[in-house]
């Protein structure tokens, strides 16, 4: 029986809601460019092992971002002296991010308040 | 356009994608390897994490493509592959398509010309044709009239006739055929002159009153070279001169759609043009073509026929003689209302129904081969399926397949029926006549052609969707493709047999059709065409009235004689078997008093000849003498009778010389001479009364010259041509050998053979096409079974009955039910064929034979591949 490829926690990146992946990604490389598989570990560890990205999903969605120009690639030689295609974000692409982030923060919030609202603050 | 832009530079991005997946594995089993694991291990780890590499590029990649049509192309292009994998049932496919839908496309064509499309004038819906019984010219000219000026109904009502003229414009003269109209024809019709002016109802003032001439654009075009200066010009018809007014539009040659005029006159002139001088007011002949009328608006044909028929009582009343009990009514315009419209109609709706039926076994068949050759693939599909593709992906890439082909097959066959179609509009079945077929196709047919096409691509790729919906490609690729084959009757199996039915019944139908074709090329027409030339010659046209017409004749005769080489010359008024028919006249036995219709003896074939017309047509004297020039008018009236007219109307065959007749008048006929049995009007018809009187007693000016002679047709024509230009060289002459101008009289047999033969062709390819669809679905199917019989000592017959008899089965009842009703069919043919007969041994030994003939050849490749069956390889494979 070949191995079955299990994740370290028991959490997945498939039932993230949709455009969720996206913002992380933009959100990523809002902090520092990076390729496809820094992009991975950056996830990863920044969400302490909660979240997995698959590369499934990754690559797929970073051509979406590409195609709509909200992230751009190039190729270069990264620190560890490696050829990678680095993404960077665009102008577009952080206008995208900040609405994003926002319209997340109200939705959170809405949740929140469904969830517990006798813990709900108002602004 | 940044979507072009992204179609042709797509190759990029997909590279630097499969390049980013490789270093990212890379990267990732450099860091496994960093933690201490094993390269070989660490490369595998790395891979494995990634998961499927060449699904996640393809989903990379979809995010670039234009969705569909790029996905589709792939298909395309897997299909166009497939395809050149098994070139032989692609083309058997296209072409089986391709005949289908472009007998579709054709009759469409015909359809959509003669009866959907209205005709090329404005508001057209607004035209009727006004009818009056079901002759076809029923109205006298009176009646028009009348009709015109009572009715209350309609903006106005226009009339025509069509005759023929002599028409000279200072050098040869020509033959044209023409419409004589009432002067608002072309303004009842709201047709506008292409060059000049029409004539109109004020041009009308009296008889003979407007010597006009409109020209049609195609007749302008060929004999007057586009020449726009002919306005105004003076031409001769039937040697009174007429002025060209104009040329009318191009596409409009009249309101009927198959007959091509080439002048249009004014009907007040028609005593200029016959010569008759009664005709135009005589209320009881009914000689007008056709009466056409535009209905006012507001007014419904119901109403408007209500109003004919007050008119109509009012006729009735006042001209009881005249008018016939037959009531008024409207029909569609075009092709001569009902007369022809209703056959027609019927006709077209009858092929159209069969092309259908053609097009639906059609795609029966290449469904069964689809299902045959899903079949075969199941292992593939199967494979595909257990790799995640999913089964919308692979009926996609069937129906790819098949539209493919049937857009190929819709493609060959609409450019095949265009063809046919240009063919069918150019061609003049009767050379003497100006009919035509106009069905030149247009938008509308390329339409269908290809709806027709997509629909049945669709149609014949549904076929085998359930056979993929349903496999489970677990167990088609441990078990190998052996679904259960169902043994009972499927609609498969009954359309194959319904298909091979019709297939037999067309087969026996052109055989029995060619045979009776061949039959009637050999048969005794009671003339011998062979080594006779016909001259058509019309006297009234040259101008030639009263007595210097028979005198006329005799110089023109005799001069003929004269030729060298020349045999024999005689006239006769119309040639037998040529369209449209022999004139008639009643006759009593001489012992009749009373001479009223009822008491007719017969109603029999009616010649006027000159005394050597039998010797010159060939027609055999059995008794008596023949006719000679000293029975002119002054001598007592003679007749010549053929033996049916004896033993019908005389009693005796044997003394039927010197015994009498009377005509309609009383005159008391006395038959001098017997000779032979003929066919007048059709080949198909019985035997028919025929009698001959001699030229000078009941004088015509019409007459057709009959020239025997062995010498080379060409030749002969040019010198007979030459004598008749020295008589008159104003005279319109139109020589044929009379074996080409009986084209005519054959033309239904052959019409009917060759049409029936085609869709024989068509029905024949369909069953080879189906009985192999079948056949090899039932051997793929059956191919390990098989093996095992074999493994276990079945002979190659047993093998063979295993795989193929459930096709030969369904073979044999076709052909039976086929047989049989194609001899039921072929009496209907008989009508149509001369000597069409079923009980003809040659044509059921070939029906029996060209229906196993098909078997054999349809079933050639399956029974090949269940003789090759070796149990062995088979065995290893599984």
């Amino acid at each position: 029986m070949p191995e079955v490829n299990k994740p370290m926690t028991e959490t997945t990146s498939r039932d993230l809601f949709p455009g969720a992946l996206e913002m992380m990604i933009l959100e990523s490389l809002r902090r520092q460019p990076s390729h496809g598989y820094a992009l991975v570990q950056h996830i990863q560890q920044r969400s302490k092992n909660l979240l997995q990205v698959e590369e499934g999903s990754l690559y797929p969605a970073l051509q979406r971002l590409l195609k709509a120009k909200l992230v751009k690639a190039q190729w270069d030689v990264s620190p560890a002296n490696r050829r990678v295609r680095t993404y960077n974000i665009t102008t577009s692409g952080l206008r995208r991010l900040d609405e994003q982030i926002s319209s997340f923060e109200q939705m959170f919030e809405g949740i929140a308040l469904v969830l517990n609202p006798s813990n709900a603050t108002t602004h | 356009m940044n979507w072009i832009r992204n179609i042709f530079r797509r190759g990029k991005p997909y590279d630097d994608l499969s390049e980013e997946i490789r270093l990212h594995i890379e990267e990732r089993a450099e860091q496994l390897m960093g933690e201490g694991m094993s390269p070989e291990e660490a490369q595998r780890k790395a891979r494995v994490a990634f998961g499927n590499r060449t699904v996640l590029e393809e989903r990379s990649r979809e995010v670039w493509r234009w969705p569909t049509l790029e996905s589709i192309w792939a298909d395309v292009r897997f299909a166009l592959r497939g395809m050149r994998k098994s070139p032989g049932s692609t083309i058997a496919a296209v072409l089986t398509l391709a005949m289908a839908i472009g007998a579709n496309a054709v009759v469409f064509g015909a359809l959509n010309a003669l009866i959907l499309l209205p005709l090329n004038v404005p508001q057209a819906e607004r035209l009727f044709v006004i009818q009056h019984g079901s002759d076809v010219a029923s109205h006298s000219y009176p009646d028009y009239l009348d009709l015109r000026q009572r009715n209350r109904s309609f903006d106005d009502v226009a009339v025509f006739a069509i005759s023929q003229s002599g028409l000279d414009t200072g050098k040869d003269p020509s033959n044209v055929w023409e419409y004589e109209t009432s002067g608002n024809y072309f303004d009842t019709l709201r047709v506008h002159p292409y060059l000049g002016r029409f004539f109109h109802a004020s041009d009308e003032h009296g008889p003979n009153s407007a010597p006009y001439v409109v020209l049609t654009y195609a007749y302008w075009h060929s004999h007057f070279q586009d020449d726009r200066t002919v306005v105004g010009r003076v031409v001769r018809l039937n040697r009174h001169p007429f002025t060209i007014l104009g040329v009318a539009p191009p596409g409009f040659q009249g309101t009927i759609l198959f007959f091509a005029s080439d002048i249009f006159v004014p009907i007040v002139n028609h005593e200029q043009l016959s010569g008759d001088k009664m005709i135009l007011n005589a209320r009881g002949n009914h000689w007008m073509f056709e009466m056409v009328a535009r209905l006012k608006p507001g007014i419904a044909p119901a109403q408007a026929t209500a109003d004919l028929t007050s008119v109509d009582s009012y006729l009735k009343k006042n001209y009881p003689k005249e008018e016939s009990n037959d009531a008024y009514t409207l029909a569609r315009p075009g092709l001569h209302g009902d007369y022809m419209g209703r056959p027609m109609r019927a006709f077209l709706t009858g092929l159209m129904l069969l092309s259908g039926l053609i097009l639906l076994a059609a795609c029966a068949n290449l469904g069964s081969l689809f299902a045959a050759r899903a079949a075969d693939r199941s292992r593939e599909v199967a494979l595909r399926l257990a790799l995640g593709s999913s089964r919308n992906r692979i009926l996609r890439q069937l129906f790819t397949e098949s539209l493919l082909l049937s857009l190929a097959g819709g493609v060959a066959g609409l450019v095949a029926s265009i063809l046919l179609l240009r063919r069918l509009s150019a061609w003049q079945p009767f050379p003497r006549f100006p009919l035509h077929v106009p069905v030149s196709p247009d938008i509308k047919v390329y339409l269908v052609a290809l709806v027709l096409a997509l629909v049945s691509g669709i149609l014949f790729g549904i076929v085998p969707v359930r056979q993929i919906l349903r496999a489970n490609p677990y167990e088609i690729v441990k078990a190998g493709s052996t679904g259960a084959f169902g043994r009972r009757i499927t609609v498969r199996d009954v359309l194959l047999v319904v298909q091979i039915a019709i297939c037999a019944v067309l087969v026996t139908s052109s055989m029995v059709a060619v045979r009776g074709l061949m039959r009637s090329m050999h048969s005794n027409f009671g003339f011998e065409p062979r080594n006779a030339m016909l001259v058509d010659t019309d006297l009234t046209a040259a101008g030639y009235t009263g007595e210097r017409v028979p005198a006329m004749q005799r110089r023109i005769i005799d001069d003929l004689q004269a030729i060298p080489g020349v045999d024999s010359v005689g006239s006769v008024n119309y040639p037998p078997l040529e369209p449209p028919g022999t004139w008639q006249g009643l006759v009593y036995t001489d012992t009749t008093a009373d001479l009223s219709p009822s008491n007719a003896a017969a109603d029999p074939n009616m010649f006027n000849v000159s005394p050597d017309y039998f010797r010159a047509s060939g027609t055999s004297l059995l008794a008596g003498r023949a006719l000679t020039w000293r029975d002119d008018a002054n001598a007592p009236r003679v007749a010549v009778v053929n033996r049916e007219f004896a033993s019908k109307i005389l009693g005796s065959v044997p003394d039927a010389v010197g015994r009498y007749f009377k005509l309609r008048d009383g005159t008391r006929v006395r038959v001098v001479g017997l000779v032979e049995d003929g066919k007048y009007v059709s080949l198909t018809e019985s035997q028919q009364p025929a009698m001959f009187f001699p030229l000078l007693q009941s004088p015509a000016s019409w007459t057709w010259l009959v020239v025997r002679s062995s010498r080379d047709p060409q030749q002969l024509a040019a010198s007979m041509r030459s004598t008749l230009r020295d008589i008159d060289p104003g005279m319109v002459v139109a020589i044929r050998p009379w074996s080409t101008e009986l084209g005519g009289a054959l033309f239904p047999s052959r019409m009917a053979t060759i049409s029936l033969g085609v869709l024989g062709m068509m029905g024949a390819m369909l069953s080879i096409t189906g009985i192999f669809g079948m056949a090899a679905y039932s051997v793929s199917k059956r191919f390990k079974e098989l093996g095992i019989r074999v493994a276990l000592g079945a002979k190659k017959k047993e093998v063979l009955q295993a795989a193929l008899g459930r096709a030969f089965k369904l073979l044999a009842i076709g052909s039976g039910v086929g047989l049989v009703l194609g001899l039921l069919a072929t009496k209907v043919l008989a009508f149509i064929v001369y000597q069409a007969t079923p009980r003809d041994p040659l044509v059921l030994a070939g029906v029996v034979l060209a229906m196993a003939a098909l078997g054999l050849l349809a079933t050639w490749i399956p029974a090949q591949r269940a003789l090759s069956v070796n149990p062995l390889v088979l065995l290893r494979e599984e």
